[in-house]
């Protein structure tokens, strides 16, 4: 019967208009696909030999080394590579609590449908301020606010500037939208019924949330962190206008500091000859950790996942 | 109604070009003239140079557009080298390495168009704040880290010094501001010469706030309580930023203003290619730390019309525009030295063969 069905309906060979659209589709899309993946070489291979002049002159030693001195052409980015993973870090400390936190709030029916609404879009438009505002609002707000905050603790205000700590509360709030949305996502997609199962095993609606809830999206959580962590490595003017561009090694949060992003940012305009090289191996460097965070990152959602099937087995 | 006042203008601005275009033979068409010239390079003297193109465009000639891409020093020399603009600007001039580079058929004038001041900015609630040479650069070393060291307090007598930090503030991008401040560092201080010498970024001590832009230095200034750094004279003055009087070449404490920037500059005649550097100007009355800065042009172009541009424009900037240098903040040339620019401007020629 289905079978009499289909034959009547959808049963006809394709016409050739109908093949050829559909090869030329398939072939166009193929085309951009790998027209993506020849950009990013085409970059790689522009800024690789671009870099290989200060490839051979310093080595592997460019990374270890803290001295960055374009009058003496003696570069190293120790200090910029701690400072743009400290700086990451400390924002992703501050931002994944909240992110988190705000997407269960937006999520578990705690506030009326259409708040809930009102406050995802906002969360979202945060995404949508341009950067320099932020490094702006950093310098006129943040800062004199941890001025007058930390004097409670008896620092001294002249000891309070640009520095990692500013920075990275400022990178929080920019890598914020980026948590919220996506942990939202994988927090709505936990199946009703295992919510439902739980609340029918007498759960408070806090042991569901933290019981099941959030370790069935664990994996999309995790997602969104590293999502939010390549965001926040990449990030440029906001913390070029924030951090002290100094080059500094410290865990102090008060002390300036310099991330790669900063550091190309500032110096390429007027670098020439040997300090152009050494910023184009600079930003090799940057590719590869932001490389590096997300291949981690991907191997990490493979296990959690592994795990989430195993459970379900 | 446009036309009738732009033709008013010509009436009045035709003869005043008779006067300062010497080659003459373009130049009373100056009113016919069209076209359009790019350029790129320093953004130390770019407010500067958009105001000048800008009024000439406007008040002179509208049928000449001169775009002027405030790039870096760096870019300028290397969109020169390249062929790439009609013209350069640099804050460093050119060094010869650079002009053995540029196509020995088009040759490269180095010409100084304006001058500029860097200053020592600070805020504090210190009135009149006296430096000397030695103290000036062992606070840029990081040696003198705090407002009320017996070396600040020594020229100072009478005021009462903060007992705080001093927050360093410098560039954190090349500069030709940075330039100019080092090259003063290097010729007051043997230890800031072989420590860090004279360039448009150097390895500053650790804890020296770096800011992007002049903009930015004035900023991290006037945002951050005891803190002192070095600016562009417009920025500071523009900003109301409390400066500090430097010791100059003969031991006297000189506040900055035009009339020392002048004095400065008064002191060395120009040499023949016009790269002349003041690191330490000589003078009872100069303010230490000023600098030329250069439009890179090339001696023959093969297109007609931009010669004839190029000319009258450059002519008016080095004659009309000076008028409006003091008003951005910059310093008015001295005609004696405007009357040697001009002189190497109206030898740019057209290459024969095209």
């Amino acid at each position: 019967m289905s079978h009499e069905y289909q034959r009547m309906t959808l049963s006809r060979p394709p016409t050739r208009g109908e093949v050829l659209s559909d090869r030329w589709f398939r072939w166009s899309t193929f085309g951009f696909g790998v027209a993506v993946i020849g950009l990013l070489i085409a970059i790689l291979l522009e800024i690789g030999s671009q870099a290989l002049p200060a490839m051979r002159e310093f080595g592997l030693g460019f990374l270890a080394d803290r001295e960055w001195d374009p009058n003496k052409n003696d570069f190293g980015i120790l200090p910029q590579i701690w400072g743009t993973l400290y700086s990451s870090v400390l924002a992703l400390l501050v931002a994944s609590v909240f992110g988190l936190a705000v997407a269960i709030v937006i999520s578990q029916n705690f506030l009326p449908r259409w708040l809930e609404q009102v406050l995802k879009n906002v969360i979202e438009l945060l995404a949508a301020i341009p950067s320099v505002v932020y490094g702006l609002w950093g310098i006129f707000v943040v800062i004199p606010a941890l001025r007058s905050l930390l004097a409670w603790f008896g620092v001294p205000p002249s000891e309070v500037s640009s520095s990692m700590l500013p920075a990275a509360l400022v990178l929080a709030i920019m890598v914020l939208p980026t948590i919220t949305a996506v942990a939202r996502d994988a927090i709505v997609s936990v199946p009703v019924k295992l919510k439902e199962a739980a609340y029918g095993l007498g759960a408070t609606r806090w042991e569901c949330i933290l019981g099941v809830v959030l370790p069935t999206a664990a994996t999309g959580i995790f997602g969104a962190i590293v999502l939010a962590f390549g965001r926040a490595l990449g990030e440029t003017m906001a913390l070029a206008m924030l951090i002290g561009n100094s080059n500094v090694l410290s865990l102090d949060l008060l002390s300036p500091g310099n991330t790669l992003a900063a550091l190309l940012a500032n110096s390429i305009p007027e670098a020439g000859g040997m300090q152009l090289s050494a910023l184009m191996y600079a930003a090799v460097v940057l590719l590869f950790i932001t490389l590096a965070v997300n291949i981690v990152g991907s191997l990490i959602l493979m296990r959690a996942n592994r795990n989430l099937l195993g459970g379900h087995a | 109604m446009m036309s009738l006042r732009r033709s008013l203008f010509v009436l009045v601005a035709a003869p005043a070009f008779l006067l300062v275009a010497c080659s003459g033979s373009n130049a009373a068409a100056s009113g016919e003239l069209s076209g359009s010239l790019s350029g790129t390079g320093a953004s130390f003297p770019a407010p500067l140079y958009q105001a000048w193109f800008k009024m000439y465009h406007d008040e002179v000639n509208s049928g000449i557009k001169v775009n002027y891409d405030s790039q870096g020093s760096s870019k300028g020399v290397r969109a020169v080298i390249a062929g790439t603009h009609d013209f350069g600007a640099s804050d460093a001039a050119m060094k010869d390495s650079e002009l053995a580079e540029v196509d020995p058929q088009r040759g490269m004038l180095m010409l100084p168009m304006t001058a500029g001041a860097v200053v020592v900015a600070h805020n504090t609630d210190i009135q009149d704040l006296k430096l000397d040479r030695a103290t000036l650069a062992d606070i840029f070393l990081g040696k003198i880290s705090r407002w009320n060291d017996p070396a600040i307090a020594a020229t100072n007598a009478g005021t009462t010094l903060p007992n705080a930090k001093i927050t360093v503030v410098r560039r954190s991008d090349g500069s030709g501001t940075t330039y100019a401040f080092t090259n003063h560092l290097s010729a007051i201080s043997s230890e800031w010469q072989s420590k860090h010498g004279v360039s448009k970024s150097v390895n500053w001590f650790d804890g020296a706030l770096g800011a992007k832009g002049n903009e930015g230095v004035t900023a991290g200034i006037s945002q951050n309580k005891y803190s002192l750094g070095y600016v562009e004279f417009s920025y500071a003055d523009k900003n109301n930023l409390q400066t500090a009087a430097l010791q100059n070449k003969a031991g006297k404490f000189v506040k900055p203003t035009i009339a020392s920037f002048q004095s400065a500059l008064a002191g060395d005649p120009l040499p023949a290619n016009m790269r002349l550097f003041v690191p330490d100007p000589a003078g009872d009355a100069s303010f230490p730390i000023v600098t030329y800065t250069w439009i890179l042009a090339y001696k023959n172009y093969d297109d007609a019309n931009k010669v004839a541009i190029l000319k009258d424009v450059l002519n008016w900037c080095l004659t009309e525009g000076q008028k409006h240098s003091e008003g951005q903040g910059y310093v008015p040339l001295p005609t004696t030295v405007t009357d040697k620019v001009r002189a190497a401007v109206n030898t740019i020629k057209v290459t024969a063969n095209g």
